[in-house]
């Protein structure tokens, strides 16, 4: 589904991701772990077209996505979330759910002007899509409310909600768990499973937490200093030696 | 008396339109064009040159109707504003707005210096009032106020309508987080590109507007404090990112601006002479004294600019 090639990127002096390759396989979810500043999220933005690599190459679906910009990515169906939740602080959070659906007729000014009973039509859709996933989030009470006033934790489900509302074919996870309360995460975390079985999606992963990576994801990549070490089963990995002596900086 | 006051609804409601445009390039896509001059004033020329008799001085001359001369206005600037996009929109906040500003002034000294094309520094005269012919000057004044206000309002609603549809929320979304409306699987320079040239042809039929209602234009009456510091002085006014204060904005500060000619009469006779300066200083002055005390405007930017979000249920 997903390939990286020998992805090379340097912020000035820091050598970010060093010729790293990796594969992620379709329909699984597979986890990326590594020590802090391993280049995860680094790996992310690149291949999201959110950073450009000094060199080497990202496929999707065979497709040669290095050079795209980040919404041609999104148009691939292939969609990320953030570590540090980025949403539009001045909209609501309906808005923030409603901005996501692609070919949105309203989008064309012209149609906006002169074709508006079919925009309302769509926006209807929306909508209601829109308050599904809110419901799903337990945040239907939180939908005129402006996204900068949501508290992290439920920033993050609205991240997760975006995700819920474009339908993709491969979801990028950054950090699904952290600041959302554990009884939700668990509630995620099962979604995550089921739209993976049922839809086919593709997802890969990184989280410190390590119980939701082993809880959730198989196989897991291992990555380094910007290079992969191994990938495995959950239950290679814990065993792994190298990963071990990788974490603990021995 | 009553004359004076139909000039300053007319020029006030002029204004309005540009500054609506800005408030749509500024306001809701986080454009900081520096340039309104260009678009005000290729607007005004190309309506002139459209609707003018012929002359030996200059190209056009085509004395086609004020319609024409309007929908020409528009057609220019917004095809110059579709190819200035290309190498100005790559560029962000400040250096987008210089690099507007410079392209201005260069427009203006263009039209300066070619006479063959626009009479140069001499200007044209004779740009046909609609209706002035036919009704007379007093009346035609009234008419022309008419169809100012109605420009006004066709322009408010276009521009409500826009920022109030899925075109809106993506405008606010790229003038937040351009990055993040990428994600989101918005094409950013599109949008942007789309802002950039509806509200430059707006500004191109407020320049007509002008020109139609003076009746002469020279590279004079468009210094850029005329043509686009007053613009910005009016958005700052009325509130960035609402509509209804901007227009609030141009007939306030229109009222200062034209108000301020009579302090001429209470200044000391040493510094009469240098009067256009004092009247400066007095807009500056007004600029400081929002910025200082309500730096969001009169009415501050609307929070919500989806119907949806509004708490409706529609």
């Amino acid at each position: 589904m997903l390939k990286v090639e020998n992805l090379d990127k340097s912020f000035g002096g820091i050598h970010a991701i060093r010729n790293c390759s990796l594969i992620v396989e379709e329909e699984t979810i597979t986890g990326l772990i590594g020590p802090n500043g391993a280049g995860k999220t680094t790996m992310f933005n690149l291949i999201t077209g959110f950073h450009e690599p000094d060199s080497g190459q990202v496929f999707f679906k065979d497709e040669d996505i290095t050079d795209l910009t980040p919404h041609e990515i999104f148009e691939k169906n292939l969609f990320r979330t953030f570590q540090i939740t980025r949403e539009i602080q001045e909209m609501t959070v309906l808005e923030n759910l409603m901005l996501i659906p692609r070919n949105q007729t309203g989008e064309n000014l012209w149609n906006s002007w002169f074709n508006r009973s079919l925009v309302s039509q769509q926006e209807d859709q929306f909508k209601e899509k829109a308050l599904e996933v809110l419901e799903f989030l337990e945040m239907k009470d939180r939908k005129y409310d402006l996204a900068m006033n949501l508290p992290g934790g439920e920033k993050k489900l609205l991240d997760l909600g975006r995700m819920m509302m474009a339908e993709p074919e491969m979801v990028l996870l950054d950090e699904p768990g952290s600041g959302v309360p554990p009884s939700l995460q668990t509630k995620v975390n099962d979604y995550v499973r089921e739209i993976s079985r049922e839809q086919g999606i593709t997802f890969l992963v990184v989280e410190h937490d390590m119980h939701i990576i082993m809880d959730l994801c198989d196989p897991i990549i291992v990555l380094v200093d910007g290079q992969t070490l191994t990938k495995g089963s959950p239950d290679e990995i814990k065993n792994n030696q190298q990963v071990i002596e990788a974490y603990l900086g021995t | 008396m009553l004359s004076y006051f139909v000039s300053y609804l007319v020029m006030a409601s002029t204004y309005s339109v540009a500054a609506l445009a800005l408030n749509l390039q500024w306001g809701f896509t986080g454009l900081m064009n520096f340039g309104i001059g260009t678009f005000y004033f290729v607007g005004a020329y190309a309506s002139a040159l459209l609707t003018t008799g012929a002359s030996p001085d200059y190209v056009g001359g085509f004395g086609l109707p004020f319609i024409v001369g309007l929908i020409g206005a528009m057609a220019i600037s917004g095809l110059l504003a579709y190819v200035l996009a290309y190498p100005a929109l790559k560029l962000r906040g400040g250096f987008f707005a210089i690099s507007m500003l410079a392209i201005s002034e260069t427009i203006r000294l263009i039209v300066k210096n070619e006479k063959w094309l626009t009479n140069g520094v001499w200007g044209i005269r004779g740009i046909p009032q609609p209706t002035r012919a036919l009704l007379g000057a007093n009346l035609a004044e009234w008419v022309y106020l008419g169809l100012a206000i109605a420009i006004l309002i066709i322009v408010y609603r276009l521009t409500e309508i826009g920022i109030r549809s899925p075109w809106g929320r993506v405008l606010n979304a790229v003038r937040e987080d351009e990055k993040m409306a990428e994600m989101s699987g918005k094409n950013s320079w599109r949008v942007r590109m789309q802002s950039f040239v509806f509200g430059s042809m707006v500004m191109g039929v407020a320049g007509a507007l002008y020109a139609h209602y003076i009746g002469f234009i020279s590279p004079s009456s468009f210094t850029p404090l005329m043509a686009t510091f007053i613009v910005w002085l009016m958005i700052l006014l009325g509130g960035t990112g609402s509509n209804k204060g901007v227009i609030v904005g141009a007939f306030v500060v229109w009222g200062v601006w034209i108000g301020s000619e009579f302090l001429i009469d209470f200044l000391p006779s040493g510094i009469t002479s240098k009067a256009g300066f004092v009247r400066m200083l007095l807009m500056g002055i007004l600029l400081d004294v929002i910025l200082l005390i309500r730096p969001q405007g009169l009415f501050g930017r609307e929070k919500v600019i989806s119907k949806l979000g509004s708490g409706s249920e529609n």
